[in-house]
């Protein structure tokens, strides 16, 4: 499938992936994320049973501590 | 187009959650260019250890952070409303003391409180931008500072330095991030640059 993660296209070797998924096959090591498909802001506990489909537009935001 | 400028940023209410480097900042810069109604929470006090970046002074320490803020921002601008809640902000309380903001400003020290926050707005207030700040920690690397947005969410930083014993908050850093915040609730709030006269 070809999506959109972060503004970039990309060609990835799946038909689909759950967000889970997405972050290992792209080595998203950051363990506090915002996430959002096509919009939509899937929250953590949602990130097993997300997916994400062909045309999709991901964004994924890194949160890390200092303030 | 000055007095344009001022009459729009006077009808604006911002909110700023936390009042550490990133909020006392992002709130003064705010206050500075005459935002007219400023809403402060953070339930912390002030300590020496923060005069390394938070505007607040050596004979303020000892005090609520909301309260010191607030007198901060009031020698600069006694014109400008000020809500200060010392309260530790959780998602009830974000809608409460928020819901009537034209644009929210995260300021929190700990991540898990960003991801609440992110959460909370996105979910329940989707109608308000949040202004996020997101790594920061450490010095230099001033090229990778960036903003970053998707629909009424921003994040302003590198998203990657986190603070540690290594890499601590220090002024400039966390200042050029909370300077980016009150930049974008101005880009937001007046629109581009050149389309506000």
């Amino acid at each position: 499938m070809r999506i959109i993660l972060n503004n970039t296209e990309e060609e990835i070797i799946a038909n689909t992936l759950t967000i889970n998924e997405l972050l290992r096959y792209k080595n998203f090591t950051f363990r506090l994320l915002v996430i959002k498909i096509n919009g939509k802001l899937i929250r953590k506990e949602e990130y097993d049973t997300a997916v994400v489909r062909d045309g999709d537009n991901v964004v994924v935001m890194h949160l890390v501590s200092g303030g | 187009m000055a007095l344009t400028i001022e009459k729009r940023l006077g009808s604006i209410t911002v909110g700023i959650a936390g009042c550490g480097g990133l909020g006392s900042n992002c709130a003064v810069a705010l206050a500075r260019v005459g935002t007219g109604h400023l809403i402060l929470a953070d339930f912390d006090l002030v300590e020496q250890g923060n005069l390394n970046r938070q505007y607040y002074f050596l004979d303020q320490v000892g005090q609520q952070k909301v309260e010191a803020l607030k007198n901060n921002i009031h020698r600069i601008n006694p014109d400008i409303k000020i809500d200060a809640y010392p309260v530790m902000l959780d998602p009830d309380k974000i809608r409460d003391i928020f819901q009537e903001c034209d644009a929210i400003v995260e300021a929190f020290d700990r991540k898990e409180m960003k991801l609440m926050i992110a959460e909370t707005v996105l979910i329940h207030m989707p109608h308000i931008p949040l202004i996020m700040g997101s790594g920061l920690a450490g010095w230099g690397n001033n090229d990778q500072l960036a903003t970053r947005q998707s629909g009424n969410l921003y994040i302003c930083g590198d998203e990657s330095s986190e603070t540690s014993d290594v890499l601590p908050p220090l002024a400039p850093r966390v200042g050029i991030v909370a300077n980016m915040q009150a930049n974008v609730v101005m880009e937001i709030l007046l629109g581009k640059k050149g389309t506000i006269c």
